[in-house]
């Protein structure tokens, strides 16, 4: 098979934007250009696009689907950050399969192909009180403008930011800005408490009276989560990251059971009530395509991938 | 003209049955020159036009005809259009077996024109050299006035190109990154290329229209923004994408899919050149679809071309009743695929890991027409089974989906979820908006939303005249 790697994903398209009718005059016809790439830790990367009609529209908790190039998967990636005025929005995300490894060789200057949202429902935000927030791995990122929204609206914010290893975090600060406390977790106790984020959350929850807890990060990370606070009988809430396709209520595939219904992740949430949620089903339904995704890793084009991969991490 | 009636409807040559579920080519090829001559020349040119009533969008079926006659497919293809702005895609896609065929003459004797086919010969001549065939239009004067278009299915590019036409200045919203609606994301490449699609797209967009991607109304901007902010009229024809699932327990099962998330998978997403393409489907050895629609046969051919051993259809009626246009159902028939009538699903059943592994099915038998007019299907008493799967595709139809009606004031729906407008011309509860295509019907065909949007463009254009720009 003919081995091509795009690295350049030259873009003509440029933009600061205001009004609905300019923003459609903005939208971009070639791409979405990206202002900014950060290699925040191994194998995960943020990216400032300019996507001024999402920007405007954005909200905590919400996501976009971003298509690469042509031949690109859609994929979902939360909203870490916008900027309304200059336009922009920001994401950060994890490279776990080819999709996501094709799209960690996007740089400044280059474009990616498709970029829709805001999707999904934003995060319920109010003055519940004393509020937990917990964030595994990649899921600091969509974490902060959560924490900030709840911030803003009187919240007593504690954060629980948990990651394997030191090398790994990534936004300590930025958390910490929006956090009345923040307590920091490594698996290995390179950094801060060695441990998992649920042992102290399980300590917070019983030593002091927390209103409601908000997780996001790997399933078996929420799905734990869940499971620390049912016997506290305290509010969880859990934003899902299930496979998807059209991210618009079109073809189910991000179908979840919550309760006794079927919802759909992508317009009935991402987020849900973590007590409600089957996880199981969520878990099983993840791991659909292993096989494929790992297919397509072992792929000539793919391996020869990697090689240029490693040139350009961070 | 034949002095006696011939017959003899010319056959459309196809890919042969097994080469042709090895691949994704188009199954059916087209006619040549001669054989469209020759079916053209069968049509009695009957005076009544018994034909045309059958048509939705009435296309002008035997003075087109009479032209392919006497070889001047320029002028054939002009009389199409003039009523039909997508005939390639008609061609290929009308259930003519009830609409335009049923109707003609012929038909009686077991024989009628082939429509269908003729339409699709000139249309594919047309594209074949567009740039020196297509009869350059030339534009109204401008009326400055901005309608914008939400949703680029067949029902929203015929609004779009008729407004445009008239001299007004149209912007579409599409919410995928492709235009096309279910001609890109549903309808497989074998039976429509996409390119074909692509090319009615660029047409559209050589008349003046606008069409933006990646735009979802209802959260990127709003009805409310895009009429307040500099369109005069909008026009809505977002279609009926919601998909139905039969609600039973173990539905959400990995390996269970909608037709929906399988077709946009393998057509829109390009699943079968995984993984050129990043976007995997998996395809087990037995796969079961559930349903008799269009849907069901596209959805069964598609896993046959992706390597499933055996591919089953359950439906819960029988043969007769099958929804699906008839040509499909021959064509799924020749291509291996195992239908199961009668049979209606219970529950799925799984394995420890969540997959599903087999489909508790009750039989069931016809009684009496129920609302629809069709036998209504009452199940057998312990007729229980198990059909053992590992791919289950649920193709029971859809229903609109609720995201712009949700995020639009006054805008009356339906119990069924369809936006209530008027049969003549479209308009909406809503002043200045109108609707049209599945969004407003359900699932219905591509030639049915396509005249919705022709009325609506004619009725947004007479609304036009009596505002200022
Ligand atoms: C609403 C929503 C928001 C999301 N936000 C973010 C985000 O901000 N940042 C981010 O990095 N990801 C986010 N994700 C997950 C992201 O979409 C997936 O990681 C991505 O689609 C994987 O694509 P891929 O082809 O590279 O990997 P695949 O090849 O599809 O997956 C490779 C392997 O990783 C597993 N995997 C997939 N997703 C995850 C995951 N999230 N965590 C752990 N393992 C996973 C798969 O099961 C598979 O085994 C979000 C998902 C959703 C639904
Ligand atoms: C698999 C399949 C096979 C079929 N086979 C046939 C056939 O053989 N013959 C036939 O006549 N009919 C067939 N049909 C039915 C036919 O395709 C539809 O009736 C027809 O496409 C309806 O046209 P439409 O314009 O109303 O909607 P659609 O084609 O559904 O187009 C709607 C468009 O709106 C977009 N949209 C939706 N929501 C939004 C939003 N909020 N913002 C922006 N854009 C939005 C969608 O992405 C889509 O592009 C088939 C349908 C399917 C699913
Ligand atoms: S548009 Fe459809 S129904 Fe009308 S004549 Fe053509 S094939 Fe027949
Ligand atoms: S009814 Fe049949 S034979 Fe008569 S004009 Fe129409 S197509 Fe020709
Ligand atoms: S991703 Fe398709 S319905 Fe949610």
């Amino acid at each position: 098979m003919e081995i091509v790697v795009k690295q350049s994903h030259q873009c003509q398209c440029q933009s600061t934007a205001k009004g609905a009718l300019d923003l459609i005059r903005l939208a971009p016809l070639e791409g979405f250009s990206v202002l900014e790439r950060q290699d925040l830790a191994p194998k995960i990367h943020l990216l400032r696009i300019t996507a001024p009609a999402i920007a405007r529209k954005a909200k905590a908790g919400q996501f976009v689907i971003i298509r690469t190039d042509e031949t690109g998967e859609r994929i979902p990636l939360t909203i870490a950050d916008w900027n309304q005025d200059n336009g922009d929005i920001t994401v950060v995300f994890m490279e776990v399969g080819a999709s996501t490894m094709m799209m960690a060789t996007i740089g400044v200057g280059d474009c990616v192909k498709d970029v829709v949202g805001p999707l999904g429902v934003p995060s319920h935000i109010e003055n519940f009180g004393s509020v937990v927030c917990v964030a595994g791995g990649v899921g600091v990122a969509p974490m902060v403008p959560i924490a900030r929204a709840l911030k803003q609206a009187g919240n007593k914010v504690t954060s629980i930011m948990g990651a394997r290893s030191h090398n790994m975090l990534f936004w300590e600060e930025r958390l910490d800005n929006f956090s009345d406390r923040l307590i920091v977790t490594t698996d290995d106790g390179s950094y801060g408490r060695k441990g998992l984020v649920t042992e102290p959350l399980a300590e917070l929850l019983q030593n002091e009276t927390v209103d409601r807890v908000i997780a996001i990060g790997p399933s078996i990370m929420m799905k734990f989560c869940a499971k620390c606070t049912e016997p506290f009988e305290v509010k969880t809430i859990a934003s899902l990251n299930t496979i998807m396709v059209d991210g618009t209520g079109m073809c189910g595939c991000c179908r979840v059971n919550v309760g006794d219904t079927t919802k759909f992740a992508c317009v009935d949430g991402p987020e849900f009530d973590a007590h409600q949620i089957d996880w199981d089903l969520v878990l099983a339904r993840q791991r659909t395509y292993l096989e494929k995704e790992n297919q397509a890793l072992k792929d000539s084009k793919w391996r020869a991938f990697e090689k240029i991969l490693v040139n350009i991490r961070g | 003209m034949a002095a006696k009636l011939d017959l003899n409807r010319v056959a459309m040559p196809k890919q042969g049955p097994l080469l042709r579920v090895l691949n994704f080519q188009e199954v059916a090829l087209g006619y040549t020159e001669e054989q469209a001559i020759a079916e053209a020349n069968r049509c009695l040119q009957c005076p009544k036009r018994p034909c045309v009533d059958g048509c939705p969008v009435e296309v002008d079926i035997p003075e087109f005809i009479k032209e392919i006659q006497e070889g001047n497919l320029a002028e054939a293809a002009k009389i199409l259009k003039a009523k039909n702005s997508l005939p390639a895609i008609c061609g290929r896609v009308c259930p003519q077996e009830t609409q335009c065929e049923v109707k003609c003459t012929l038909a009686k004797k077991g024989a009628p024109i082939a429509v269908g086919r003729l339409e699709r010969y000139i249309a594919d001549w047309e594209l074949a050299d567009i740039a020196k065939r297509r009869p350059q239009f030339i534009a109204s004067k401008p009326s400055g006035k901005r309608v914008a278009v939400v949703g680029a299915g067949p029902a929203g590019l015929t609004a779009a190109a008729d407004l445009a036409k008239l001299g007004h200045k149209v912007t579409i919203f599409e919410a995928l990154h492709v235009a096309g609606g279910v001609l890109m994301y549903g309808i497989p490449e074998f039976r429509l290329p996409k390119a074909i699609v692509q090319a009615e797209v660029d047409y559209v967009k050589s008349l003046g229209v606008e069409l933006v991607l990646n735009w979802v109304v209802g959260k990127t901007i709003t009805i409310d923004e895009l009429a307040k902010d500099s369109f005069q009229a909008v026009f809505l024809g977002t279609g009926a994408g919601l998909p139905m699932f039969l609600n039973i327990p173990g539905e959400n099962l990995s390996g269970i899919y909608s037709a929906n998330e399988f077709l946009t998978r393998v057509n829109l997403m390009k699943a079968y050149l995984f993984p050129e393409h990043l976007t995997p489907v998996n395809v087990g050895e037995r796969v079961v679809v559930i349903g008799g629609g269009n849907v069901a046969m596209d959805s069964a051919r598609c896993a046959l071309r992706l390597g499933a051993q055996e591919v089953r259809v359950v439906y819960r009626r029988s043969r007769a009743e099958l929804p699906a246009r008839l040509e499909e159902v021959e064509n799924a028939e020749e291509e291996g695929t195992i239908f199961q009538f009668l049979t209606n699903p219970k529950r799925f059943l799984g394995n420890d890991d969540g997959i599903v592994t087999g489909m508790e099915c009750v039989e069931m038998e016809l009684g009496e027409p129920d609302a629809s007019g069709r036998p209504r299907p009452i199940p057998k008493p312990n007729s229980e089974f198990i059909i053992n799967t590992d791919t289950v595709i649920v193709a029971l139809g859809t229903t609109p989906n609720p995201l712009i009606p949700a995020t639009t004031e006054g805008l009356e729906t339906t119990k069924r979820g369809t936006v209530v407008a008027d049969k003549e011309t479209g308009l909406t509860s809503r002043p200045a908006v109108w609707a049209g295509g599945d969004l407003t019907t359900g699932s219905a065909t591509v030639i049915s939303a396509m005249g919705a949007g022709k009325r609506a463009a004619a009725s947004i254009h007479t609304y036009l005249a009596t505002q200022v720009a």
